[in-house]
C-alpha cells in the first residue's frame, strides 16, 4: 500500500510550475484584503458618515442606557428565554418523534392515533405561533377550569411546545422515510420487530440525518421564546422594549439582539459540523 | 417430499395489473445450493423477497421447515430469524460499528447474551477475514468488505437458509472475487443457499441446480452442467450467448 | 362650520400690519404657519387602537373624548379648523425613532420626563394625572386601605408607562410587577385572575371599571412622587412647532376651554380615596 521511497527530485519544470502557484496563491490573497477592507471599511465609512449616524448611535448604541437597562434585561433573558427554551426542547423532541413515528405505523389499532397524529401536526403547523401562545395564555385560563395554571409561563411553554412539535414532527417523518428501504428490509429480514426496527435502525439514521433542520428549528425556537412578553412574561425583549418606551432610547433593544447571537451563533457553527460529520457516515452504503 | 428444506408450489406474484411470477414450482433439500439466473426484470429478486415473506403472495403455497409459511397467521418475524438475507446494498446499519451490526439480532431477537453474542460474532468474522473491522463503520470499509460483513451478520443468527440477492451485482470488478470466495466457503460447509447472480462462471461452479427465471416463469432448471453446456430451451441459449459472450 | 368661521382667531387685520416677528402680538395661528409638515394641513399622530376615555369608538377624528377635543382645540388656534386636521396612526414605540417624523406632533397619553426629553420635544402639560388602582370588587387587594397594604399582591401595569415605575417605586410589591403589552392584556389578566390589581392613570381607571372590567372597582388614587406628573405632545427634536403649540395651549388654559373640555370627558375625581 505505501509508496517505495526512491531518490527522485522535482524536475526543473516541476520546480518552475511550484513557484507560479506560490505566486497566484500569494496574489489571490491580496486580492482577498483588500476587497474585504474595501467592502467592509465602506460599509461602516458609508455607516458613520451618513447624516443621521449621530442620531441614530445615540439612539440604538447609548452606553449609558446601556449600563441602565442591562440588568433587567439580562435577568429576563435567563430567566425566561434561555430557560424556556431549555425546557421545552426535550418535550417538543419526544413529541416530535412520537407523532413521526404513530404517522408511519400501519397496524389498524393505530388508525386513530394516526388520525390525531395527522390532524395535529396540520393544525399546529397552521396556526401562527403567536396565536396558539395568545389562545394558551388568555383564552384557555378565561374558561376558569380546574387545575389550569395561572402562571403564563407554563401556559406559554405549552403552546411553543405543541406549535414547535409539530414541525419537528414533519422533519423526523421526512427523515424516517429518507432511509433507504434496504434498511429497513434488512431489520425485518434479520427478524427485528418493526418496534426494533425502529428503535435500533430507522430512529438513529434518521434522527443523524435530520440534525440541521432540528438544530435549525432549535434555534428558531431561541428567539420564539420572545412571543412569551405578549402573555405578560418579562423576557429579555419585553424587558428591553419596556426600558425603550420609558426612556425613548432603543439600546436595550439592539443589547438583547446581540444576547441572542450569542446563543445562536455558537449553535449554528455546531449544526454545520454535525451535519457534516453525520453525511460522511450516512453514504456508506454507496459503496 | 416432507425433508425438503424448503417447498414452493404454483407461486404467483403481481404488482397491479403486471404479473411478475407465476406457476413458480421449486424444491431446496437440505445443503443445496441453488442459482437463479435470468434477465434483469425476469423476477429473480422478487421471488427471493417472496420466500422471505417481504411480500404477499397472490396464489400458491411455501412450506418452509415442513410447515407452511404462506399463511396469513403466522408469525413472520419468527419464520424470518430463520433464514437470512443479503441484499446488493444499503445491508448494514452505518450508524453501528460492524460487530454491533451482527450482534443485534442474535441479542435482540434470539435473545442471546452481549458476550457470547459478540464472541461468536468476532469469530465469524475471523474466519471470513475481517477480524481487523470489526470495530469499524461501514463508511471505513469498501465495497466488498461491506458485503462480506452482511454475509457474516446474516450468520450470526444461524439460519438454515440463506437468500443472497444479486450481492455482488453493486460492487467493483476487483472486489467481487473476495465476496465470491466467501459464499464459495459457506457452499463448501453445507449452507443451504439460494442466489440469483449474474456470475455465470461462479454459478457453474458451486450450484447444485441452476433456474433460468424468463418473464416470471422458471423456463428451465437443472444441473449446471446441463443447463450451461446444453440448455433445452431457445431463449436459455439466447440468453447464455448474450451473457458468457 | 358657519360658527367655527365665527370663532375663527379674529386678527386677519393684526397679521396685516404686524409684520414684525413681536411674539407677543403673534397670534398661535401666525406662529404655526409654515412649520406643518403639509401646508395647511396639520398631521395628529396618535396610537391604534385609540382607547377611550382620550378618543372615543377607535376614531380620533370625531372630536370625541379629552385628547382628540384637546386637539382640535389646539388646531383651531393655529388657524386649522377641523377639515385641515388630519389623523395618522403612530405606533407608540415609533414615536420616538431618531429621524423625521411622519406628523406635526404626537398626542397619545405620553408622560413627560427629562429623559424622554433628550431625544424628543415636548409641549407644556395639558393633563396631570394620578395613579389609580383597580381590583376586583370583593378581592383581597380591594380591601387595601394605604400602599403597603398592596405588598403581598400581584400587581401589574403596561409597558412604559409611569404607572409601571410607580408600581416598582411606590408600591414596591414583593413579587415583580407583570407588565402588559397593552391596556387589553390588563383588563383579561384581571378578569382570569392572573393579577389581583392594575395600575393605570385615573381617567384610563375610571373607563375600564365602568365599562370594560366586570366587577371591577378603583381601590384608590395616590399622586406620583415628586413633580406631579403630566401628559405632553411629543415633537421632533427642534420643531418650532411647539413654541406655537405652547402658546395654543396657554390660550386655551386662560380661556377655560381645556378645564371645559376636561369637565366633559373625565370624571370627577373627587370620591376615590387617596392611599399614602
Amino acid at each position: 500500500m505505501s509508496t517505495p521511497v526512491d531518490d527522485w527530485v522535482p524536475s526543473a519544470r516541476e520546480v518552475e510550475r511550484r513557484g507560479l502557484r506560490r505566486e497566484r496563491s500569494r496574489r489571490d490573497l491580496a486580492v482577498a484584503t483588500v476587497a474585504a477592507v474595501v467592502v467592509i471599511g465602506g460599509l461602516v465609512v458609508g455607516l458613520v458618515l451618513s447624516p443621521g449616524w449621530p442620531t441614530v448611535r445615540a439612539s440604538f448604541l447609548s452606553w449609558p442606557d446601556a449600563k441602565a437597562s442591562f440588568h433587567a434585561v439580562i435577568t429576563g433573558f435567563l430567566k425566561y428565554n434561555v430557560t424556556g427554551f431549555l425546557i421545552a426542547e426535550p418535550f417538543i423532541l419526544a413529541i416530535g418523534v412520537l407523532v413521526a413515528v404513530t404517522r408511519g405505523t400501519v397496524s389498524a389499532a393505530m388508525f386513530p392515533l394516526r388520525v390525531l397524529a395527522i390532524v395535529y401536526t396540520d393544525v399546529f403547523r397552521g396556526l401562527p405561533t403567536y396565536l396558539v401562545i395568545i389562545l394558551f395564555g388568555f383564552a384557555l385560563p378565561g374558561l376558569q377550569l380546574q387545575g389550569v395554571p395561572k402562571n403564563t409561563f407554563w401556559l406559554g411553554l405549552v403552546a411553543l411546545v405543541l406549535c414547535y412539535g409539530a414541525y419537528v414532527a414533519e422533519v423526523f417523518r421526512a427523515g424516517i422515510e429518507s432511509i433507504h428501504p434496504s434498511q429497513i428490509a434488512s431489520a425485518d429480514t434479520l427478524g427485528l420487530t418493526r418496534g426494533q426496527a425502529m428503535r435500533h435502525v430507522v430512529l438513529p439514521q434518521a434522527t443523524r440525518r435530520v440534525m440541521p433542520p432540528l438544530l435549525n428549528d432549535f434555534i428558531s425556537l431561541q428567539k420564539d421564546t420572545a412571543l412569551l412578553g405578549t402573555i405578560f412574561i418579562f423576557d429579555g425583549l419585553f424587558a428591553a422594549q419596556d426600558y425603550a418606551a420609558y426612556a425613548f432610547n432603543y439600546t436595550p433593544i439592539t443589547m438583547v439582539g446581540a444576547m441572542f447571537l450569542c446563543l445562536t451563533v455558537p449553535l449554528t457553527r455546531f449544526t454545520d459540523w454535525v451535519g457534516r460529520r453525520a453525511m460522511r457516515r450516512q453514504f456508506a452504503g454507496s459503496r | 417430499m416432507s425433508d425438503a428444506l424448503l417447498e414452493v408450489t404454483g407461486l404467483r406474484k403481481s404488482y397491479g395489473d403486471k404479473v411478475v411470477l407465476s406457476g413458480i414450482d421449486l424444491t431446496v433439500a437440505p445443503h443445496d445450493v441453488i442459482c437463479l439466473i435470468g434477465a434483469s426484470g425476469s423476477g429473480k429478486s422478487t421471488l427471493l423477497r417472496c420466500l422471505n415473506l417481504l411480500e404477499d403472495i397472490d396464489d400458491g403455497v411455501i412450506e418452509f421447515e415442513g410447515s407452511e409459511i404462506s399463511d396469513p397467521r403466522v408469525d413472520r418475524r419468527a419464520v424470518r430469524s430463520r433464514m437470512g438475507m443479503v441484499f446488493q446494498a444499503y445491508n448494514l446499519f452505518p450508524h453501528r460499528t460492524v460487530l454491533d451490526n451482527c450482534t443485534l439480532a442474535p441479542r435482540r431477537v434470539h435473545g442471546v447474551p452481549k458476550a457470547e453474542a459478540e464472541a461468536r460474532a468476532r469469530d465469524l468474522l475471523g474466519q471470513f477475514g475481517l477480524a481487523d473491522q470489526a470495530d469499524k463503520h461501514p463508511d471505513r470499509m469498501s465495497g466488498g468488505q461491506q458485503q462480506r460483513a452482511a454475509l457474516v451478520r446474516a450468520l450470526c443468527t444461524r439460519p438454515t437458509l440463506l437468500l443472497l440477492d444479486e450481492i455482488t451485482a453493486a460492487l467493483d470488478p476487483e472486489l467481487v472475487g473476495e465476496v465470491l470466495t466467501i459464499v464459495r466457503e459457506l457452499a463448501e460447509q453445507g449452507t443451504t443457499m439460494i442466489l440469483a447472480t449474474h456470475e455465470m462462471s461462479f454459478a457453474r461452479d458451486i450450484a447444485t441446480s441452476v433456474c433460468f427465471l424468463d418473464q416470471g416463469r422458471i423456463l428451465e432448471q437443472g444441473r449446471p452442467a446441463e443447463i450451461f453446456s446444453n440448455p433445452r430451451e431457445e431463449r436459455t441459449r439466447q440468453f447464455l450467448a448474450r451473457v458468457l459472450g | 362650520m358657519l360658527l367655527a368661521l365665527g370663532c375663527a382667531p379674529q386678527d386677519s387685520s393684526a397679521t396685516a400690519t404686524d409684520t414684525s416677528s413681536q411674539p407677543t402680538g403673534q397670534t398661535a395661528a401666525d406662529c404655526a404657519s409654515g412649520k406643518t409638515l403639509k401646508p395647511d394641513v396639520l398631521t395628529i399622530g396618535t396610537d391604534s387602537p385609540a382607547y377611550d376615555p382620550w378618543f372615543a369608538h377607535n376614531d380620533p377624528s370625531n372630536g370625541k373624548g379629552y385628547e382628540s377635543a384637546v386637539a382640535y382645540a389646539v388646531a383651531k388656534q393655529l388657524g386649522f379648523q377641523n377639515s385641515a386636521v388630519t389623523w395618522t396612526k403612530v405606533p407608540f414605540n415609533s414615536s420616538y425613532a431618531p429621524g423625521p417624523k411622519h406628523f406635526d406632533f404626537d398626542i397619545n397619553q405620553i408622560s413627560i420626563t427629562s429623559a424622554r426629553a433628550k431625544v424628543v420635544d415636548f409641549s407644556d402639560g395639558y393633563y396631570s394625572a394620578a395613579q389609580a388602582i383597580i381590583a376586583v370588587k370583593g378581592s383581597p387587594a380591594a380591601q387595601a386601605t394605604s400602599l403597603a397594604d398592596l405588598k403581598p399582591f400581584k400587581i401589574g401595569a403596561q409597558t412604559g408607562t409611569t404607572s409601571l415605575t410607580a408600581i416598582r417605586d411606590q408600591i414596591q410589591p414583593n413579587s415583580d410587577a407583570v407588565v402588559f403589552k397593552n391596556t387589553n392584556d390588563a383588563k383579561t389578566a384581571l378578569a382570569n385572575g392572573q393579577v389581583d390589581a392594575i395600575v393605570a392613570d385615573l381617567p384610563t381607571a375610571f373607563y375600564l371599571v365602568a365599562v370594560e372590567i366586570d366587577h371591577g372597582t378603583i381601590v384608590g388614587q395616590f399622586p406620583s412622587t415628586g413633580e406631579p406628573e403630566q401628559f405632553g405632545m411629543l415633537f421632533a427634536k427642534g420643531n418650532p412647532l411647539v413654541g406655537c403649540v405652547n402658546q395654543a395651549l396657554a390660550t386655551i388654559k386662560e380661556n377655560g376651554t381645556l378645564a371645559a373640555i376636561e369637565k366633559k370627558w373625565l370624571s370627577d375625581t373627587v370620591n376615590v380615596p387617596v392611599l399614602k
